[in-house]
């Protein structure tokens, strides 16, 4: 145990020191602010106001059009409707406007159906239709509502909205759209192993490889196992891998709010909801938020931190065993390239079963499975454990993903002694048997 | 005198390829044992068993009473040929990793290395790294490496090889040191010079097979072929060359001497030197005669091309 320890101090310190690393620490965050940054200013960078022309000879849609100059700055609606249709189109041409709506004159506003045009240089972005459409169209609904007579203020209050409440057997509430956070949270946490294992696995790969590259194998060898080898190196080099993870998260999460207050960018998630649909989606939600807050602490948090540390080392370590499998095999990293792919598949495999079969049904007998065996449970599991998984069926896939995880590093020591020796001869079947009983 | 380590009838295959056939060996303790043989013959195949990176197909091994087992890696010391370190890593840092993955505590292993970088005459380079080492220099950190924990059994393989005349000098006498204190050391080198210079044993590996062992002495005597080189100062050559080759086998010898004599090697046989003396005293003044003693080089060059099959 002391010798592994030993192994695990020196690799740690190793990788910790090692230029490059402190480099990449340091440098990725600035990076990914830089990008982050950038694509904020570019994203906020509001692109010129366009002038839209509208030329409605109904008269009935053109104050809508002008309501709208106040929500949007990206488009100017401009009422030319005096103005002689030809010349307006010819404006466009010329580029004075960047678009003209054409609304023609009709007796009954429901003939308008694909009458209305837009006409423009530059072929107009899906929003902007949609938007355009939507005001005629709830125009014509309101103008059709008063000409029934109906009352539009009765109607919006007629219009109900009905909740299913989602009660467990076990007398726990729950909501319907807490699935999504669910799929939310075990997917988040699916996709930082992976990508944690894409990223470091092939450090443990390379450390493997050192010692055949330094020619210093044989002293290690003659006073270690393989076995010790290959735990001592996983474990030192996921420790400096998971120290880096954590600077970045400290540095990035730091640097993002520097950033943003800085350049008065706005960088995250806020830049993306304008602030229209903020409103109205705290509108709607307003009823049922607090709901969903009290549900959110309804989850099995403690069961899902618990997994995710669980799953997310065992993962690492079961992958990063496989890659240290493929250093003992290889004598340097340019062979290594060919075996990498078997490797990233499941991982791949295992994303895709979570976002399509365990989000249709959790406790499904595919979901299931997968979430046993060893190379996709990592991810699967995580993902179900949200929806709350038996204990029992945890305990299982924890222990195979670990007695796995043992038994392809005393692989992978195998292939590392045998490796040593073989000198570019292919081992026989008979002879890695023989390997395998020492 | 009693074995540190005894090799019994050790069978290794590569496949189908031989690299120890039943192969014995005793090395007594506190010897130093060359072991000799031409590239290829197996020996680093029998030192890798000896070290445990590889296992015997058959076979058993030894070390001091005890079958060979895990627990005496912290009780051999190797050089490998295959010269290496962390190229990255500091000299010291490295040094007491690697001393305590031989099983010594940190505060021994600084002790040991105090020692050994004082006594070797290297106390700077403890924050160097290997990069910025010569080759030579690398290797005799190595060697400190490899002697930090006080073996019983110290396995060189080609301990000189990358030193300059001064420094394999110092080395030499590290190992004589060595020796001195009670280990036991396995010399593998195709410097037959300084096996002549060091080694008490040898044994000779050839195509995986064991062809010598023993003392260098008794090893000497089985090889000697009862040659005496003559110089002598006489008028009578026809005379003395008639009275020679009537009982002995004469050849012409070249060494060097100050007198104008004739130089002969001569074959006895199975009668004694004095006989050969008494014949040349009668026909002139000997000035040189030696007994033709073959050389550990001799032995091996004639045992290979002997057994060249």
């Amino acid at each position: 145990m002391s010798i592994i320890s030993l192994i695990i101090k020196r690799e740690f310190i190793a990788k910790v020191r090692n230029k490059s690393f402190v480099v990449m620490t340091f440098l990725s965050p600035l990076l990914f602010v830089a990008i982050a940054v950038f694509i904020g200013y570019l994203s906020s960078m509001k692109a010129d106001t366009k002038s839209i022309v509208i030329h409605d000879s109904t008269g009935l849609f053109v104050s809508d059009f002008l309501k709208e100059n106040k929500n949007s700055s990206e488009f100017k609606f401009y009422n030319l409707s005096e103005f002689d249709l030809k010349a307006l189109k010819d404006s466009i041409a010329t580029e004075r406007f960047s678009g003209l709506i054409v609304i023609p004159k009709t007796t009954n506003v429901n003939d308008l159906e694909g009458k209305v045009e837009f006409i423009s240089n530059n072929s107009p972005s899906i929003s902007f239709i949609e938007n355009t459409q939507d005001v005629i169209a709830s125009k014509i609904t309101k103008l059709n509502l008063e000409e029934a007579k109906l009352d539009t203020l009765a109607i919006q209050k007629a219009q109900s909205k009905v909740n299913i409440h989602l009660v467990k057997a076990s007398g726990e509430e729950s909501l319907k759209g807490l699935n999504e956070i669910k799929i939310g949270i075990g997917g988040a946490f699916g996709y930082l192993i992976m990508m944690f294992i894409i990223i470091y696995g092939n450090m443990v790969m390379r450390s493997v490889i050192e010692e055949k590259t330094n020619r210093i194998i044989e002293i290690i060898i003659s006073s270690v196992k393989p076995f010790q080898l290959m735990i001592g190196k996983i474990v030192g080099t996921s420790l400096a891998g998971i120290l880096q993870f954590m600077i970045w998260a400290i540095i990035g999460l730091g640097l993002m709010f520097a950033a943003s207050a800085f350049f008065g960018v706005n960088v995250g998630p806020t830049a993306r909801i304008s602030p229209e649909l903020m409103q109205s989606a705290q509108h709607e939600l307003s009823g049922s938020a607090q709901m969903y807050i009290a549900e959110l602490w309804n989850l099995p948090i403690a069961s899902i931190l618990i997994g995710f540390v669980i799953y997310f080392i065992g993962g690492y370590f079961l992958y990063s065993s496989f890659y240290a499998a493929i250093g003992a095999a290889v004598d340097n990293q340019t062979d290594s390239q060919q075996f990498l792919l078997p490797i990233i598949m499941p991982l791949i495999l295992s994303v895709y079963i979570g976002f399509f079969t365990v989000v249709n049904n959790p406790h499904g007998s595919v979901a299931v499975i997968f979430s046993m065996i060893p190379l996709t449970s990592p991810i699967v599991m995580l993902m179900r454990i949200p929806f709350g998984v038996p204990w029992w069926q945890i305990a299982i896939s924890v222990s195979l993903l670990f007695a796995t995880f043992f038994l392809v590093v005393w692989f992978a020591a195998k292939i590392y002694r045998v490796g040593i020796l073989m000198y570019g001869k292919k081992p026989t079947w008979k002879e890695l048997y023989k390997w395998l009983k020492y | 005198m009693s074995n540190l380590l005894e090799v019994h009838k050790v069978v290794k295959q590569y496949g189908d390829y031989v690299a120890l056939n039943e192969v014995s060996l005793n090395v007594p303790k506190g010897s130093i044992y060359g072991l000799l043989g031409p590239n290829g013959a197996g020996k680093t195949s029998l030192i890798r068993i000896i070290n445990q990176i590889t296992l015997p197909d058959s076979g058993e091994i030894i070390l001091d009473g005890e079958r060979l087992q895990p627990k005496h890696v912290q009780t051999i010391g190797y050089l490998p040929e295959e010269r290496g370190l962390y190229s990255s890593m500091k000299v010291g840092e490295q040094c007491l990793y690697l001393a305590q993955m031989k099983g010594l505590s940190k505060t021994e292993a600084k002790k040991q290395l105090d020692y050994w970088f004082d006594r070797l005459g290297i106390q700077g380079w403890w924050n160097k790294k290997i990069q910025e080492l010569s080759k030579g220099m690398a290797q005799k950190i190595q060697f400190v490496v490899c002697v930090l924990h006080k073996p019983k059994l110290l396995i060189l393989d080609e301990p000189f090889s990358g030193f300059d005349p001064v420094n394999a000098n110092i080395i030499k006498d590290e190992i004589l040191a060595l020796k001195e204190q009670g280990s036991t050391i396995i010399f593998s080198t195709h410097r037959m010079e300084s096996v002549e210079e060091l080694c008490e044993n040898i044994a000779l590996i050839h195509k995986s097979n064991k062809l010598i062992e023993g003392k260098v002495a008794d090893v000497k005597r089985q090889f000697r072929t009862n040659s005496f080189e003559v110089g002598i100062l006489t008028s009578n050559v026809e005379g003395l060359m008639y009275d020679i080759t009537q009982k002995f086998t004469v050849s012409p010898a070249n060494f060097k001497s100050l007198n104008d004599d004739l130089k002969l090697n001569i074959q006895i046989g199975n009668a004694t030197p004095n006989e050969l003396l008494n014949v040349l005293t009668q026909r002139g003044q000997v000035t040189h005669f030696v007994e033709k003693i073959p050389s550990i080089n001799d032995i091996f060059i004639q045992t290979v091309t002997e057994n060249k099959v």
